[in-house]
């Protein structure tokens, strides 16, 4: 197998030739591992993956190819290679969040989604560089240095899933796992030109990804097609009693639509795109608000009727986002302190010097910054001022969403960033590095399905459009998706 | 409301941070700078409008019965250090602080 072809290879491809034998699973994670190399994956070069095996990636290859036998089905994903975002636990390589107050932690058990995928027959290649406990933007706020866009290597991945999003963008793998909370699978699939998926809070499990908040944590996937996002979601998605948070609400087959999305005229026929206005401010860059608009008249054409709509709590989603989260990451955290999790600093003379010592020394500066952020808003005197507040706004935020989807919407279409990819150590001051996720981060305190797909390039830079869509209506999504996809054509990367 | 030296000091107690003095001027600029943000937030009416339980819309309670988890390796095999079928984790006081009549430290 020509590692050109496999760069290229979609999962759907790979499994279908691994089931029908015509492709050894084994070569399948060769080819990835001679990708990362030749892209230069490590810190040396991208510095998208933090931890790989290739003797342990080979060896549960050799297992899947014995145990689904010479042309036997093995899995939706059977023999796709996939990475994982570093604070998604997984058997056999670390898991530290890319924080040196967890160096060397692997954990004794496996997150449902890492095992979900496995049971589709994916075989895990690499565990991926991401923003500090997926706090930024960039994946700047990494203990093993920035991650580099392979678009452009001066400029960030985006964050902080910006490692997942790097080696499926770069070619290494077709499907990786990131987290959200705020965009963080969203966009850094802009900024690297790939599709990227944040479910309805609950549809997937989130046991086993280390808790940042808790209210907003979700794992999302990443590919660089939507029928392989959708196959990836399929296989993650679905009641897990390990996660009390998880929904028992029955997973739609994504991909079994898309046949006949391909060979109707007029697909989207009957469908409502919503276009909020408030994604689309005057100091929108003009590129990007071109792009949009050759999208949107790309899903008019394809019989979706478009219509102007008002999400009116959309500029506070920022303010709130930056309360609630480091909030709930104040407590989420508190664990590593050296006892209970975490590399303890010796030397102390006194437990509270060890907890202080060994947190301040593991934690970078922005982990620093929003645990000091979250406590001060949790704080007697300031919790109603701040975070009791910020939970009502984010009530109104939500309610936003619902009077627009209850009014006949089915989607919503904006723009997924206000920029493209920005140069690594351009943005300094920590609160317009928030702002990056201003289109973002209000899905994830609705709570409500939205993903990334590339509609075009700006100054030779990938350009995402977001789609939004109500609670559990992922098959919505997925279905405007995939006609949009296939209606720009090879215009989304143009 | 604006943070000071003192409440820097304060929360970094509270958060279990150990923050040099010579870092209070920044951590206290940096968490003013970020909070003159948030104060838009003061000016929304939100009378009426509840907090949210949990994440809105989409919650699901259920029996907590998934049982215990089986672990892929010993326990240990990751635990610092384990006597006994026991962790050990440092001592909560040294004599010396308890003999010089310190407040007693916080269990972990």
């Amino acid at each position: 197998m020509k590692q050109t072809d496999f760069a290229d290879m979609p999962a759907s491809v790979i499994a279908a030739r691994v089931a029908a034998g015509s492709l050894d699973p084994v070569q399948a994670v060769a080819a990835s591992f001679a990708m990362s190399r030749e892209k230069k994956s490590g810190r040396d070069g991208l510095n998208l993956v933090l931890w790989s095996d290739e003797k342990l990636a080979t060896a549960d290859a050799s297992v899947l190819k014995e145990t689904m036998g010479p042309r036997g089905e093995g899995g939706s994903l059977a023999g796709v290679p996939v990475a994982v975002k570093d604070n998604i636990a997984t058997l056999g390589l670390p898991t530290t969040c890319a924080s040196r107050i967890l160096a060397g932690y692997v954990s004794p058990f496996e997150a449902t989604a890492v095992t979900r995928l496995r049971a589709a027959g994916a075989i895990v290649v690499a565990k991926t560089n991401m923003d500090e406990f997926a706090m930024g933007s960039s994946t700047e706020n990494s203990a093993y240095g920035p991650a580099r866009n392979p678009h452009d290597l001066r400029r960030v991945t985006g964050g902080s899933s910006g490692g997942s999003a790097g080696a499926v963008a770069a070619g290494i793998v077709p499907i990786a796992l990131g987290s959200e909370t705020g965009g963080s699978v969203r966009q850094p699939a802009s900024f690297c030109g790939i599709v990227g998926v944040k479910p309805t809070y609950g549809r997937v499990s989130r046991y086993g990804l280390v808790a940042f908040a808790s209210s907003l944590d979700h794992i999302g996937v990443m590919a660089r097609n939507v029928d392989d996002a959708a196959l990836a979601m399929q296989a993650i998605a679905g009641l897990d009693p390990r996660d009390s948070t998880s929904a028992d609400v029955p997973v739609a087959p994504y991909c079994e639509e898309f046949v006949s999305i391909a060979t109707t005229p007029s697909p989207l026929e009957g469908l409502t795109v919503g276009v909020p206005a408030e994604y689309f401010p005057e100091m929108l860059d003009p590129g990007i608000r071109a792009l949009c608009d050759r999208a949107l008249d790309a899903l008019r054409s394809l019989g979706a009727k478009i219509r102007k709509v008002a999400l009116p709590h959309t500029s506070l989603a920022i303010p709130v986002y930056y309360i609630i989260a480091p909030a709930e990451a104040s407590s989420n955290l508190a664990r590593f302190d050296g006892v209970r999790y975490g590399r303890r600093e010796s030397g102390t003379a006194s437990l509270r010097e060890m907890f202080g010592d060994t947190r301040s020394e593991g934690f970078g500066p922005e982990v620093t910054r929003r645990i000091l952020l979250g406590t001060y808003v949790l704080s007697a005197g300031y919790y109603d001022a701040y975070y009791r507040k910020a939970q009502s706004v984010r009530t109104l935020i939500a309610g936003d969403f619902a009077r627009v989807f209850a009014g006949g919407v089915d989607v919503l279409f904006t723009p997924t960033t206000p920029s493209t990819a920005f140069s690594i150590g351009q943005i300094t001051d920590p609160y317009e590095m928030y702002m990056s996720d201003i289109f973002t981060a209000t899905a994830n305190l609705a709570g409500v399905p939205a993903m990334s797909i590339p509609i075009g390039r700006e100054s030779g830079l990938p350009v995402g459009g977001q789609l939004i869509a109500g609670h559990f209506a992922e098959a919505a999504m997925f279905r405007v998706a995939y006609a949009l996809e296939a209606a720009l054509g090879g215009q989304a990367h143009q | 409301m604006g943070v000071t030296h003192d409440d820097v000091r304060h929360i970094a107690e509270l958060a279990r941070l150990s923050v040099g003095t010579a870092r209070l001027d920044e951590l206290a600029s940096e968490l003013n700078a970020i909070l003159g943000h948030m104060d838009v937030l003061g000016k929304v009416d939100t009378s009426g409008t509840p907090p949210p339980a949990a994440a809105p819309g989409c919650t699901h309670l259920r029996s907590d019965s998934s049982g215990p988890i089986p672990l892929a390796v010993p326990r240990e095999s990751f635990a610092p250090i384990m006597r006994d079928g026991f962790f050990i984790v440092p001592r909560l006081a040294t004599h010396e602080e308890l003999s010089s009549g310190g407040a007693r430290e916080g269990g972990a």
